[in-house]
């Protein structure tokens, strides 16, 4: 899936979305001001008004204040590489980057995301290329369903962005919040380490 | 999803504090078990006062008596990271590097760890049990492999936190902020016993907020060390945990400190540990005296003998830990 293909299939997704939820939900698609006013006090069932920076992008939405980040990803911005699983924080499924740092998108409210710079999977397309990471999970066979993959990944990025050339046990520690049910840890802990590679070697 | 609920994230401390003392309002710090409870319906929030707003609360920084000030919303991720406290407090460092998974390290706060809500399955489960407002625990007669051994009294379930026990054998104290003004109270006092009140788990009062967390300076000689057993390397909470606060002085042990976690509904101090070990050098014979006073004291339940055994190896093997510095 290319980048363009990513962003048009957003596009449509998000207008749809809007759509879907009347004119209250607006998935804006160009810049807006970057300052937020905090939410204000609101009334159980009121929508807040959040500014969410997602890859790079700045939407307007209306979220409820019970809408987790996961929710609000996968639809509302029809980024659906975040995937569900445990929604409790128990499986790594739905990793994201936090400002850089992998966090559970389960267990985040939306409105707390405000104010943070959010990288989703889609995220780490290098233009029409697979990043360094999706690279290394590919040659590496990492999964077996690809369930849990996106989230792996994730927090594969983020182990790495931290930490660029960490050793075995530091992959293992770094990518135990991640559950694979089809069981390709060999695979996966091979994989972040050719990442490692890849990325110190002009990958991003 | 999440029941619904009104949601406020407020700029000042006052505000917070006027907030979050009215009905039906939950202080929400990194969410990691609050939105669990909710999901659980465990507890029932109107509103969530978001915290996340005040930077106040944030960052670790020197106290002027030399100890060390935690702000309640440093992430348990940063406590494990900080050079002084790694230096210093091994323990706490030690504890904050096993709480749940990298990811919730970098969402959970310090201030939401001590006051966060107990695993009983029981209680997050669809039972109406005694901590939750019902008849009874039904771990007494029932499934009761993660309870307590200690302390328990009406109900068994055990706290969860793993920076708790480690901040009391420190000796810490927390700061905490309400509408009167605010008070210090060691971490000892922060949590209640089983026997006290099975059905709350703090001594914080509706719209107070704990603020900062407060180390005193380290004594000459200080060792600390937290270790906690578990069914699974990740994610889970302690079966059986020994933090250990002690002065080595000429090879002797003094001002020796342990909380278990793990076995009571509160970091459980256990005297008899404590004087099996003080004054006295930690060679073969004195840990092994050590281990078998751990035992001294145990109430197991119908399925949780298990943990009585627990205790005993890894306070032995904690010791020999601590000795070989
Ligand atoms: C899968 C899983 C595994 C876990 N494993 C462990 C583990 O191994 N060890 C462990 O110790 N914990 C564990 N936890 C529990 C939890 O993630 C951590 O304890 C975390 O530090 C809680 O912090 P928080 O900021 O997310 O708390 P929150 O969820 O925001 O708050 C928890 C509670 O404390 C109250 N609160 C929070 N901050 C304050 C404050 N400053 N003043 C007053 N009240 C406050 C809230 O109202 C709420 O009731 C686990 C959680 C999950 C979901
Ligand atoms: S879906 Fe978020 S951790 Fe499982
Ligand atoms: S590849 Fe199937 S769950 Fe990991």
């Amino acid at each position: 899936m290319s980048d363009d293909n990513v962003t048009r299939h957003l596009t449509r997704r998000g207008f749809l979305t809007t759509v879907g939820v009347g004119a209250a939900g607006v998935a804006a698609l160009g810049p807006t001001p970057a300052e937020a006013a905090p939410p204000a006090v609101t009334e159980e069932g009121d929508m807040l008004r959040v500014v969410l920076k997602v890859n790079g992008r700045e939407h307007r939405l209306l979220v409820e204040p019970r809408w987790t980040l996961l929710f609000v990803l996968r639809e509302r911005l029809g980024l659906t590489g975040s995937k569900a699983g445990c929604e409790r924080g128990e499986c790594g499924a739905c990793t994201v980057l936090v400002d850089g740092v992998p966090r559970y998108a389960c267990m985040t409210l939306a409105a707390e995301a405000q104010g943070h710079e959010i990288t989703t999977v889609e995220g780490l397309m290098d233009g029409e290329q697979l990043g360094p990471v999706q690279k290394a999970f590919a040659e590496h066979d990492a999964f077996q369903c690809g369930y849990c993959t996106p989230g792996q990944i994730m927090a594969a990025e983020g182990l790495l962005r931290a930490t660029p050339a960490p050793g075995r046990e530091e992959v293992r520690l770094g990518m135990s919040g991640n559950i694979c049910r089809c069981g390709a840890y060999a695979h996966i802990v091979q994989a972040v380490e050719k990442a490692a590679g890849l990325r110190q070697g002009g990958g991003r | 999803m999440l029941p619904a609920f009104s949601y406020v994230r407020p700029t000042t401390l006052g505000e917070a504090i006027r907030l979050a003392g009215r009905k039906g309002a939950h202080i929400h710090a990194g969410g990691t078990d609050l939105l669990g409870c909710l999901r659980d319906q465990v507890l029932g929030a109107e509103t969530l006062v978001s915290i996340t707003g005040l930077s106040e609360l944030r960052g670790i920084a020197p106290a002027r008596d030399g100890g060390l000030r935690l702000g309640a919303l440093t992430t348990i991720a940063e406590v494990a990271a900080d050079p002084t406290i790694r230096g210093r407090y091994a323990g706490l460092a030690e504890a904050a590097s096993q709480v749940a998974s990298p990811q919730l390290r970098n969402q959970g706060t310090l201030g939401g760890n001590l006051c966060q809500k107990p695993r009983c399955w029981y209680y997050r489960g669809d039972f109406h049990c005694l901590r939750k407002g019902g008849e009874m625990c039904f771990a007494a007669e029932g499934e009761s492999q993660g309870h307590a051994i200690f302390g328990g009294d009406r109900c068994f379930a055990v706290h969860p936190s793993d920076t708790a026990p480690v901040l009391a054998a420190l000796g810490a104290t927390v700061r905490i902020a309400g509408a009167a003004g605010t008070r210090t109270i060691p971490v000892e006092q922060l949590l209640v016993p089983a026997g006290t009140n099975p059905q709350r788990e703090t001594v914080l009062e509706p719209g107070e907020i704990l603020t900062e967390v407060v180390l005193p300076p380290p004594a000459a000689g200080l060792r600390s060390s937290y270790r906690k057993v578990r069914a699974r390397a990740v994610w889970d909470f302690a079966l059986v945990g020994v933090a250990l606060a002690l002065r080595l002085e000429g090879g002797v042990a003094r001002q020796v400190r342990v909380f278990l976690s793990g076995v009571a509904a509160v970091p459980w101090r256990h005297p008899g540990i404590e004087a099996a070990l003080t004054g006295k050098p930690l060679d073969a014979s004195i840990i092994a005296a050590a281990s078998v006073a751990a035992a001294k004291g145990a109430e197991p339940l119908g399925k949780n003998a298990y943990k009585v055994e627990l205790l005993r190896g890894l306070m032995t093997e904690e010791l020999e830990r601590l000795a070989r510095g």
